[in-house]
Order: C-alpha cells, then structure tokens, then sequence
C-alpha cells in the first residue's frame, strides 16, 4: 500500500549505526592490497640486499659513488674489487674491476615474487580506483572538502592526535582531516608514484615509454624514489595500526573485515 | 560495378578473419618456459606474455651520448681462462693465448645454412654502435658503448627457417641463456666485440658476448661460443632465474 509508512523498528534492525559501513569492494580491496604490500616489502628487502647502494641519475654501480649506503648486506664491501682498469687514457677516465668476493645473491624468487604481488597489487588496485570514482566514494569519504581544507583545520586536528583525543571508532566514514588528508595522499600519490618508479627500472618499458625515465631523471633516481615511496608507505602503516588499536582494535578489524 | 565491389570488400572481411584465426593459432602454439607448477613461475609466464600484449615489439631503449659512459663493474664470471674457478675452460684459454685469432663463433640448429664466424669476418659486416644501459639484476646500472653485428644479420644470413621460435646462446663458462624472436630480431639485439671503441675486454667477455638491451643484464651472455635457434624452449630446469626478464 502506497500510503502505509514503514514499520519505524524495520529501520533499526537494518542498521543501528548512523554512520556508512564499509562496502564489501572497500572490504576486500583492503586486504587483497595489505596482503600484496607486506609481499612487496619483504621481497623489496631481499632485492635491495643484493646492492644496498642508492643513486640518482642514470647510472650508479659499485664504481661509482653512491647517494646513500645501507648496512642490509655485506654486498657493499669496500676495497673488494681488483685493481681497477681505465676505458680511456684521460685522467678521470671511467674504469672497470671484478670482484674478488662472492656477493649475497639468492634474490631470483624474490624478484618474481614481488612482480607476482605487484601484479595483484596493480590490478586491485586499479578495480579499486574505479569504483571509489563511481560509487562517489573518493568524492564523498576520502577526498577532504573544499570547505575543510583550513590551517585551522589542520593544526587542530594534528594537535588532536598527538594529545591521542579522537572520537571513538564508527567502524567507517567519516573520516576526520587529517585521515581524509593521508588517505588522499596514499591513495593517489604515493601508490601511484611506487608503481610508476618501479616500472621506471623496466628497460623493456622505458623502452616503449621513454617519459617515464625523464620523469624520474633516470633509471637509480626511480630505484631511489621507490624505495624512499616504501619507506613512506610503511611508516604510514605504522601509523594507521596505531590509530586502529587506539581507537578501538576489535570494531575496526571487524568492520574492515564483516562490514558490522 | 557495384557487385564487384561488394565482393571484395566480404574477400576482405573473410580474409581479416582467416588472418586473425592464424594469428590466435599461433598463439595456441607458443611455447613457454615450463611452470613445474611454480607459482612464481607463472606469474614470470604471465609478465611476459602481457609485455608482448600491450608493449610495441620494436621500440628502441634509450641511446647516450659519449660522454655518459660510466665505469663499469665486471662480475660473473671474468675470465673463463682462469684454472682456479669452476668455469675454467681449456679450449677458451688457448683461443685466448692466441688472441682469438682461431676463435669461430658457430650458428646451428633450425637454420638452412649453419655456418661459422670468425672474429675478422664478424667485423667485416654491417656493424652497429650503440650506447646503452647495462641494467643489472642486482640494481646497478652502467653506461658502454658496444659495437657488433645486429643478431638479426646473422639469423637471416644463415637462412632462419619460419618454424624456429627461440635463439639460445652457449657461452665458454658454461653459461646458456635464451631469447624469443621478437628479442632476437630486435635492432639493438647484437653479437658486440667491442666496448668503447677498443677490442671487447676479456672482463667483460671477450672476444665477443650478447648485448640484449630490452631485457636486464643477465640475458646478454658472455664469451659466446655457440649460438643455437630452435623450434622449441630448451629447458634448463628451475634455477629460480626468470628466463624473460624485460621486467
């Protein structure tokens, strides 16, 4: 009957919560894409072991010298190469040398596997842009308001969390400031970022798409920013798991997972 | 008139479509490196067939000037004539005792004029400079200059038969890798003895190794003895390596 309203209790038994759950696309994209990030930064870890040396430009090799050094192997040994042999006969000449040490280098499964998950992680990932842009989620969660966006804002909010004050978990959206802020930012800067640099040390790629390396402004220079766009994203991870425990572990991971 | 333009243009559908039935057939037929059920093994197979999907076939890597050469580390192995390591190889050492002057690089298998080179007469061909990346699986990168004969050149001369598929490459360490078509006919694809303007050091190869620009530094083998076409994928087991590594 046209004219009969609804049962007032219908409504609540539906949903007691006044706030938006989690979608089931939101849902699974989470964790599909955390299980593929935790594969890529371990197996990121075992690929840098095998020449924990960072550049920027083009080129960088144990010859040349490096923009940062990491103590994660001994790979980047000192003072175990041969004598080195010049190119050319001017004076800073580039040169050659071999080694005179075996080099930890047991990544071959590494590397497939962090392809392997980047695959995952690529194709989620993309499924995930495009429902966030058609279900009006980006839009209506996670993309701050222009309203929003004030120092004010900001400095209250950051001053919030220091102080651990946050309203207790919806188990959802909204969002606060600055959530809204570093999901954006995740979202739409650094995960693109991560996956562009890592396509960047394709030469099969560049090959076809030369802007990639002039972007990055050159092949190490990507190989640098990507790692420095892991370091970032895992420190945000950190943060975010604090955030959930502290706001209430159980609700959280039960409404990321279930949906209630 | 107007029939038999009408007949044409259904020649033409029916011709598109005979076509594109040999292109899928083709397709059913390529033969990949065996997965042995390795999950990592597929997702190496899934790459590779999704590069040669979406990425154009020919596209050239980018090319440096002269003064981006950068020093270059030789790893691997670096000389096959030492007797100490394991990929000591007596015959190497004498053709290397006499400065390659007896050394024949041979070209077999499904080709309809096997035939062998020598150094002199591989550079007396065609030859291509180019300065490119060497991109190493471990994360370092250099710049070189390699001069050489196109692959290309070589395959065609020795009359490449249309049912060959794979280009292998046997090196005197004891090394073997192997490449598709599309790689071997690539025109930066080149057998190179030389590396910046002088005779290709026996650090990194001598007297002639693979430079194999689309893909990482592991795929252009060095001290090249033999190179082998075949209808099919020789395998070598599962060394954990992924044989396509255009990345």
């Amino acid at each position: 009957m046209l004219s009969s309203p609804l049962p007032p209790s219908l409504g609540s038994t539906v949903d007691s919560s006044p706030f938006p759950r989690h979608p089931a696309w939101v849902r699974s994209s989470h964790w599909i894409i955390t299980i593929a990030f935790f594969f890529l930064a371990f197996t990121g870890v075992v690929i840098l072991m095998a020449h924990p040396r960072l550049y920027w430009g083009e080129v960088g090799n144990d010859l040349t010298p490096a923009l940062l050094e990491l103590p994660i192997s001994r790979n980047y040994k000192h003072g175990g190469w041969e004598k080195s042999t010049a190119f050319f006969s001017s004076g800073k000449a580039p040169v050659s040398a071999s080694r005179t040490y075996d080099i930890f280098n047991k990544n071959g499964w590494g590397r497939s596997l962090h392809f392997l998950s980047a695959w995952v992680l690529v194709i989620s990932g993309f499924f995930y842009l495009i429902a966030g842009i058609f279900t009006g989620h980006f839009r209506k969660n996670v993309l701050p308001d222009s309203k929003e966006i004030t120092p004010q804002n900001f400095w209250r909010d950051l001053g919030n969390h220091i102080r651990f004050q946050l309203p207790p978990a919806t188990g959802g959206p909204p969002y606060g400031f600055l959530q809204k802020c570093t999901y954006s930012l995740v979202i739409f800067f650094l995960l693109p970022l991560i996956v562009l640099t890592g396509l960047t040390m394709s030469p099969a790629i560049t090959a076809a798409y030369p802007f990639l390396l002039k972007i990055f402004f050159g092949l190490q220079s990507a190989r640098t920013i990507h790692f420095f766009s892991s370091v970032a994203l895992e420190l945000f991870l950190v943060v975010h798991v604090i955030m959930v425990i502290r706001s209430g572990f159980k609700k959280q991971i039960s409404a990321m997972t279930f949906g209630k | 008139m107007k029939k038999k333009h009408l007949i044409t243009r259904r020649k033409a559908i029916l011709t598109g479509i005979t076509t594109l039935g040999g292109i899928m057939l083709t397709g059913c037929t390529k033969k990949l490196p065996p997965t042995y059920g390795n999950i990592l093994r597929m997702g190496d197979a899934f790459t590779y067939e999704a590069q040669r999907t979406l990425l154009p076939e020919q596209s050239l890597v980018k090319e440096y000037r002269y003064s981006d050469i950068s020093s270059f580390p030789a790893i691997g192995t670096t000389n096959p004539a030492d007797a100490s390591k394991p990929t000591f190889n007596e015959s190497y050492r004498l053709f290397q005792k006499n400065d390659f002057r007896n050394w024949r690089l041979s070209v077999e298998g499904r080709v309809s004029r096997p035939a062998s080179f020598s150094l002199d007469e591989l550079q007396k061909l065609p030859a291509r400079k180019q300065i490119t990346r060497h991109t190493c699986e471990e994360g370092w990168t250099a710049i070189a200059e390699w001069t050489g004969v196109p692959l290309s050149l070589i395959l065609q001369s020795t009359g490449i038969l249309s049912t060959a598929r794979f280009v292998n490459f046997y090196a005197f360490d004891g090394y073997m890798e192997s490449i598709d078509l599309i790689d071997a006919f690539h025109p930066q694809t080149m057998i190179a003895y030389g590396m910046n303007g002088r005779q290709l050091p026996v650090q990194h190869g001598a007297p002639v190794r693979m430079r194999v620009e689309k893909q990482v530094g592991y795929k252009s083998v060095k001290y090249l003895q033999r190179i082998v076409v075949s209808d099919e994928f020789v395998d070598m087991g599962d060394s954990g390596w992924a044989w396509y590594v255009g990345i």
